[in-house]
């Protein structure tokens, strides 16, 4: 059985962190299981945790009056559901819902920040990877945005 | 003298349409047919995967369309996938079974098939785009042996959209894997929904043994270009079908004329190296 330690460094988010730094991080996770069509949080709720997705997938979705749930994105294993932890009111902005059965790390949000303001150089090597992580979001929402799709060729 | 005016006279050049008839149809999504041809005078064509046609209902004007039948079935009928974004593409989607078309072609470079031997391939198609690439795809399972990893990545903008949906559940088991992802949908989807470009991301891609099959979106291509090049494919490495107005279909009439190429007759497939230059140049 791999150490939590083991599946966080195997991570694209956390790869190449010194062990100390994962040791960490770890020590603020645990594991958790959501059955298919669990929610992992819901928009408005506290955002006191974020999840490292180990198996399985989440569906990323909002609310939309007369138009139901949309789902605006949906995420693999090794990539981290949850930005709302690190910045205030740390309100949940989405839905997250597991598609199939998923397991996850589950981190406490607060515990990671306390551990960041102790020691900026983990918190800056944090801030760096999910700032990627985020403008990785960012720019296939652009690209999502521009509806490629609904233009062009004729085949 | 006379013998040889009267073979010039014999064979239709490029620029005569040839009458085809629609053998049968079949709508694919709200907008897009795949239309089945055979042609009118009988026997059959002959074509490479990633080629397209000049294609008519009478009286409509031409319209380039790439074909998306097998290959390897040369006996087989001339196959279409058209969507239906202005008159003429219209009007060949409204054609019915037993109705005439007119079709000049193949024209155009191919997909690089041989060139693949060996090799990890990547296709990535985005909306209609998979129609081109379906030559390829059928091509590449058909010599199944002679390639390493074959993957395709289809991005379509929602669930109903999306092409050739049977054959996407069955392709798995011949020798591709198979990843789909849709820009938008409801709850009762439950496969990938974000970019195509995502799905690059998360593709295991090998880069030195990989080749890339790209067609879609001009957009959706060079963000996914980026994407290949961040993940360390090499630019000679990824091929890509270009759309222009294309209207004569042999290089005469210079419509289509990209940077130092006309793309109906050196592309519509290009090496992302070759392209990029152009590419660049907005007024291009």
């Amino acid at each position: 059985m791999r150490s939590l330690e083991d599946l966080i460094a195997d991570a694209p988010t956390f790869r190449g962190l010194a062990p100390d730094q994962i040791a960490l991080i770890a020590g603020c996770g645990a594991n958790e299981r959501f059955e298919a069509g669990a929610a992992l949080q819901r928009e408005g709720e506290p955002a006191d945790r974020f999840f490292l997705i180990r198996e399985g997938a989440v569906a990323l979705q909002i609310q939309a009056p007369g138009r139901g749930e949309i789902v605006i994105e949906t995420l693999q294993p090794g990539e981290v559901v949850g930005f709302s932890w690190l910045f205030e009111p740390h309100r949940w902005q989405f839905d997250a819902r597991a598609n199939e059965p998923t397991r996850v790390i589950a981190f406490d949000g607060a515990c990671l920040r306390g551990k960041c303001e102790a020691d900026h150089e983990l918190g800056y090597e944090l801030m760096r990877r999910f700032a990627w992580a985020l403008t990785e979001r960012l720019q296939a929402t652009r690209l999502q945005l521009l509806d490629v799709y609904g233009h062009g060729r004729r085949g | 003298m006379a013998a040889a005016a009267e073979a010039l006279t014999d064979v239709p050049g490029p620029m005569v349409p040839a009458p085809w008839t629609v053998r049968s149809k079949r709508r694919d999504t709200a907008d897009t047919w795949t239309l089945e041809l055979e042609p009118a005078a009988g026997g059959a064509i002959s074509f490479e995967p990633g080629q397209f046609t000049m294609l008519s209902a009478f009286g409509t004007g031409e319209v380039p369309i790439s074909i998306s039948g097998d290959p390897g079935s040369a006996s087989g009928p001339l196959v279409h996938t058209v969507r239906a974004v202005g008159l003429a593409t219209q009007a060949i989607c409204d054609a019915d079974v037993g109705d005439r078309l007119s079709v000049r072609g193949p024209f155009g470079r191919p997909w690089p098939t041989a060139e693949l031997a060996g090799r990890d391939v990547l296709v990535v198609a985005g909306g209609i785009g998979l129609a081109p690439l379906r030559p390829a795809i059928l091509s590449l399972l058909a010599g199944r042996e002679r390639h390493g990893r074959l993957a395709l990545l289809y991005g379509g903008r929602e669930p109903e959209q999306l092409l050739y949906p049977s054959e996407l559940q069955g392709w798995p088991e011949l020798g591709i894997d198979v990843a789909v992802t849709v820009d938008s949908a409801g709850p009762e989807w439950l496969g990938h929904v974000g970019v195509v470009t995502r799905l690059v991301a998360r593709a295991e891609i090998d880069p030195a043994r990989t080749s890339a099959l790209l067609c879609g979106p001009e957009v959706m291509m060079r963000f996914t270009v980026a994407a290949l090049t961040r993940a360390g494919v090499a630019a000679q490495d990824i091929h890509v079908s270009m759309e222009r107005n294309m209207q004569c279909g042999i290089g005469h009439c210079g419509h289509c004329q990209l940077g130092p190429s006309l793309v109906c007759r050196d592309g519509p497939v290009y090496r992302w190296s070759e392209l990029e230059p152009w590419l660049a140049i907005r007024e291009l």
